[in-house]
């Protein structure tokens, strides 16, 4: 009866902290593509007089991304993984099948 | 020397009338009205025969004849074991561990001291 | 510089050391060992079959031409393992728990177990891959042509078709081996799985060591890389936007559709964790076989003569700068490449070839039913390993007919195309419940054909399929139909025509298909199955009629899964159902699961056919009920009557198996109430017999004896009857036979009575405190009935409460709806191990002089429950306490 009455407030947050990563695992891919399909709008060589951009900022822009995704991806499932294996399970579905 | 009978039974008035019994044909008549300790009560005691009842209060009569019987000491005890419930499986499982005769209640005096008699005999 | 001899001898001892990984693995695996063979580490590892010779060697030759296009090719995998949530997670759950074993399988399965769809995909996957399977041989025999002639302008002096040949014939070897050792049940091979990982290391740390040596051992470090690449051919950014977002999203379908990736994303999975570990660590490895990509491609260009095929370009520069090791340890990446592809795309098409085109062949000509037939186990490896074999074949004969012909790049994206075509069918498979076979035929058939037109043939180059007038002006002149410029739209780039055109049509006739058609009921069932995947973990539909004997079924399933594998799923299905007997009955759940093993093996058309052949016939089976369905709406609605009708069935026998363990249990129960009964009766009977035959017989006793005796006989006799009056009490309120006489009377009055009751003539008193009694409270109810309960309980706590100064307190309050008494004793709380038991028959929780029968607190339940009320025992601060609650 005693027991902290902070402890549901505190697990309601941090379901809802999870529920929120959940979220940004879903957009991650949306704004991946997002950054990807930027090239789509650069100047190219054969553009009418203005500078095209160069190689090198290319591959610094695309990589950059690609590191960025990847540093998002990893912390976010390092993060699910640690804060809760049953939160991931509920919220992803991941059920353990019975033996 | 006067006989010793040994009567484990939780029923005040069956004691009372089986203490009654025996004590007319000039035995002497312990009581014991609980099962747990019953098997350290025959080991103090060395009784010459043992009465016991079927269903008891802290081990059943025949936990109790089982555990008797499984010591070489007690093999040759004449027990006669005494139930209520009337069930044959009862019997057989009695018989089975090895009880000297098995009655059900409500028995009759005559064939009670019979029964004695005839367990006792040498 | 390495001689051929050398390489060749490099070769074969890193071939048979992959044998020898191959082989440790399955050992491991069958001695239950394998544990670390399904790591996270081993899964994103063997994903990396994703990257062929095509992107180890193609992708530089691609930079060279056409700058950071390349990377598309890898943007959208990374995408798609990142967003796994979306898709990957669905489509690897959907194929665990449907046991699918291929593309083909996964189709198929969704659209009712329908065969014509995983024939239909079968072939699709066949004609797409086998240019590509060509491509492998083709990227192994070149670069082994390199090393006889550096400059990779000619083909060299060595025989390429033969050593070609021979390649072809050491994959099939090694796939054949270790593809299809087993025939098991989950349908995963651990040696290949293990092999593919190694190579997967082997193949980036050879790029990698390339492109280190570029960028520091030529370029001298990365921002001079950094210049000079801004001052090459390809320094400038040239990329066409529509092909870059175009080859982004085909890349993506096609690593979700080729037949290889869902052998291992899906088929190959053994943990769902894994899973999300390979979102972020597989994009890493894709990112790092990407990372020196342009930098090889532009030193390549700088130092290499004009005229050399720039698709050897990982191998000619560290040739040409007389890195001999080097050479070598990249000519074994890309071996690695080749032969990790070809072998598993090889081992998903045979399984796609050998369940859903061969099987069912054979079957058919087996007419007389699945169980007289020969050994099926022997039959579907047979197939298996013949099928391996004819697809190399077919690799080896593209190969030969198209002599090495075409930048590698550009058959690999043809044959990616091709496979993307499967996407709508599947994509929409899980996650819309209204896609039906017709729909997914129709969407596969339309991007197929259009795949064909636009894409495959005019690859040949014009006047060898298609004629250049064809090209230039369409078939029959119509301009329209013009293969690189569908309906009259022109300048588009072939390749963004060919996927925008197919993807678009084919989703178009899936849609379209779908909401014309009316799905099969085995369809619907196995829609709801695929899209709620996450809902209900269930199980794929199955039979409902069952007439399959259980000897038939044991059989059949010996020869597919093999016999000790079918003797372990029988007996744990027999433990199941709760008997020892040998044979399980087969019941529906049974049966869908022996067709779900089954078809892991098979496939699931197959295994429902073989299963149908057994089952069908004497009872109602989900296909007499789908033929029946097909012939009109109405006959619909009655089959999915029968259906409910059989289900309902099945429900009542479950019913019945409940109420028959019930039974048992209650006549255990009985038997032991009957004892205690008969101990309760005999009891007093024993010692009314004995004293009264003592006093009988005489035995000269004194006045006094006499006097106890006869009252023991008395006490006796009274506690017998009492029993008896308590055993009949019993039996008619709990059997509810009891007519309640309800009347209105106060509280007070009914407690009154009972004390009344019970202190008359009891020799020990308890002193009852009734001050508190609320006496306004007016009670509805049977009232003789009520004083029984109090009657009862005063004489319980009369009798047992054992404080120096008995004392009981009756309390009542009134609420709304109910009123509530509290009755307390200050004797010793009963046990609080005993609480659950008071309540019951012959508990006898406190009596020690076996006065009582134990019945009063059960008689007091009942009447309780008689009323409306409730009783219950609290344990009070010193005493004990009854809570008694009766409605208003």
């Amino acid at each position: 009866m005693q027991r902290l009455p902070a402890t549901p407030v505190f697990l309601e947050r941090r379901s809802y902290r999870q529920r929120r990563m959940m979220d940004a695992i879903r957009l991650l891919p949306l704004v991946g593509l997002l950054l990807w399909l930027m090239p789509t709008l650069w100047a190219t060589s054969d553009g009418d007089g203005v500078e095209p951009v160069r190689m090198s900022q290319a591959i610094v822009y695309v990589f950059g991304v690609w590191v960025c995704l990847i540093l998002c991806a990893g912390s976010l499932w390092h993060y699910l993984r640690n804060s809760s294996e049953d939160a991931i399970d509920v919220e992803f579905g991941v059920k353990t099948e019975p033996k | 020397m006067k006989k010793r009978v040994l009567l484990v039974e939780d029923e005040p008035n069956i004691i009372e009338a089986i203490t009654f019994l025996l004590s007319r044909e000039g035995w002497h008549v312990d009581i014991q009205t609980d099962g747990a300790t019953a098997v350290k009560r025959v080991r103090e005691l060395q009784p010459d025969l043992l009465m016991l009842d079927h269903m008891l209060p802290g081990k059943s009569g025949l936990d109790i004849l089982i555990e008797l019987r499984s010591d070489d000491q007690f093999l040759a005890l004449p027990i006669l074991m005494l139930t209520a419930r009337g069930q044959m499986r009862d019997r057989v499982e009695a018989e089975a561990a090895g009880v000297s005769r098995f009655m059900t209640k409500p028995f009759s005096n005559t064939e009670v001291l019979a029964a004695v008699r005839d367990l006792t005999r040498n | 510089m390495a001689s051929i001899n050398l390489l060749i001898a490099v070769c074969l001892t890193y071939v048979a050391f992959l044998f020898l990984v191959a082989f440790a693995a399955e050992r491991a695996a069958a001695r239950g060992r394998g544990n670390w063979l399904r790591s996270p580490l081993v899964y994103t590892l063997s994903l990396s079959i994703y990257c062929t010779a095509w992107t180890f060697y193609g992708a530089v030759g691609y930079a060279a031409r056409s700058g950071m296009e390349f990377i598309t090719i890898y943007l959208g995998p990374s995408l798609v393992m990142i967003g796994w949530w979306w898709f990957l997670r669905k489509l690897v759950r959907v194929g665990r728990t449907q046991r699918v074993t291929s593309v083909a399988d996964l189709i198929s399965s969704r659209y009712g177990k329908s065969n014509v769809l995983a024939i239909v995909v079968t072939i699709m996957a066949v004609l797409g891959v086998t240019p590509y399977i060509a491509l492998q041989l083709q990227s192994v025999t070149l670069s082994l042509s390199i090393f006889s002639d550096p400059t990779g302008t000619t083909d060299g002096g060595m025989n390429l078709v033969s050593a070609g040949f021979w390649v072809a014939l050491g994959l099939s070897l090694f796939t054949v081996l270790f593809g299809t050792r087993n025939l098991n049940a989950n349908e995963r091979h651990n040696g290949v799985v293990i092999a593919i990982a190694v190579e997967a290391v082997v193949k980036l740390v050879a790029l990698l060591a390339v492109g280190i040596f570029v960028v520091w051992g030529v370029a001298g470090g990365i921002s001079e890389m950094m210049v000079r690449i801004d001052n090459s051919d390809i320094g400038q950014w040239q990329v066409d936007s529509s092909r870059w977002t175009a080859l982004t999203v085909l890349s993506g379908a096609a690593f979700l559709c080729l037949p290889r990736m869902f052998q291992v994303l899906v088929v190959e999975n053994d943990d769902e964790r894994h899973l999300h570990i390979a979102s972020w660590a597989f994009p890493i490895y894709l990112m790092m076989m990407s990372l020196f990509v342009v930098p090889i491609a532009v030193v390549g260009l700088d130092l290499l003569p004009e005229n050399s095929n720039p698709d050897l370009f990982v191998l000619t520069v560290p040739l040409s700068q007389g890195q001999g090791g080097l050479a070598i340890l990249s000519f074994l990446g890309g071996f690695s490449s080749a032969t990790s592809m070809v072998i598993v795309a090889t081992l998903a098409l045979s399984t796609m070839v050998s369940n859903h085109v061969v099987m069912p062949i054979w079957l058919s000509f087996q007419g007389q039913g699945a169980t007289v037939s020969g050994d099926v186990r022997n039959v579907v490896i047979f197939a298996r390993r013949v099928s391996i074999l004819v697809i190399i074949a077919l690799g080896y004969l593209y190969y030969r007919v198209s002599g090495g012909s075409g930048a590698l790049a550009a058959i690999g994206l043809i044959s990616f195309i091709g496979v993307a075509q499967f996407l709508p069918a599947m994509i929409g498979g899980i996650f819309w419940r209204g896609a039906t076979r017709v729909g997914a035929l129709t969407g596969l058939l339309v991007g197929f054909a259009i795949w064909t037109y636009t894409s495959l043939l005019p690859s040949f180059g014009a006047d060898v399929v298609l004629s250049s007038p064809l090209l230039e002006q369409g078939p029959f002149g119509v301009e329209w139909l013009r293969p690189q410029a569908l309906f009259g739209i022109k300048g588009i780039d072939p390749t963004v025509h060919a996927v925008l055109w197919s993807l678009l049509l084919n989703t178009s006739g899936f849609i379209f298909g779908s909401l014309v058609s009316f799905p099969k009921p085995l369809e619907r069932l196995q829609g709801a199955q695929f899209v709620n995947v996450f809902a209900n973990s269930g199980h794929a539909h199955g039979w409902s009629g069952s007439a399959a004997q259980s000897e038939d079924l044991m059989v059949m399933a010996q020869r597919i899964l093999g016999g000790a594998e079918a003797q372990k799923l029988f007996r744990r299905e027999a433990q199941i159902q709760g008997h020892d007997r040998y044979l399980p009955e087969p019941t529906p759940d049974f049966l869908q699961r022996v067709e779900r093993e089954m078809s892991a093996s098979v496939g699931a058309a197959t295994a429902h056919a073989m299963i149908s052949q057994l089952v069908g016939g004497a009872s109602v089976s989900v296909q007499d009920l789908m033929a029946v369905a097909d012939e009109s709406a109405q006959m619909l609605e009655y089959s999915n009557q029968l259906e409910a009708k059989s289900s309902e069935l099945l429900d009542t026998a479950r019913q019945l198996r409940d109420v028959n363990a019930k039974l048992t249990q209650i006549s255990v129960q009985k038997d032991a109430f009957l004892s205690q009964i008969s101990h309760e009766l005999r009891t007093p009977m024993t010692s009314i017999r004995s004293f009264s035959e003592i006093l009988r017989d005489g035995h000269e006793l004194k006045a006094s004896e006499q006097t106890k005796y006869a009252s023991i006989i008395h006490v006796e006799a009274i506690r017998l009857t009492r029993l008896l009056d308590d055993l009949l009490d019993l039996s008619v309120l709990e059997n509810g036979q009891v007519s309640l006489n309800t009347e209105t009377g106060s509280l007070a009055d009914v407690i009154g009575h009972a004390v009344t009751t019970t202190q008359a003539g009891a020799i020990k008193q308890i002193k009852i405190d009734v001050s508190d009694l609320d006496t306004s409270i007016e009670l509805h109810t049977d009232l003789d009935r009520l004083a029984q309960v109090f009657i009862n309980l005063i004489s319980n706590a009369q009798k047992y409460c054992k404080s120096p100064e008995p004392r009981l307190f009756i309390r009542a309050t009134k609420t709304d709806n109910e009123v509530c008494i509290l009755l307390t004793d200050n004797g010793l709380p009963i046990p609080m191990e005993t609480h659950a038991l008071i309540f019951e028959k012959f508990s006898r929780i406190n009596d020690q002089d076996g006065s009582g029968a134990g019945l009063g607190l059960a008689i007091c339940r009942e009447i309780m429950i008689r009323l409306g009320g409730e009783i219950d025992y609290v344990p009070a601060a010193r005493g004990n306490r009854f809570v008694l609650r009766l409605p208003v």
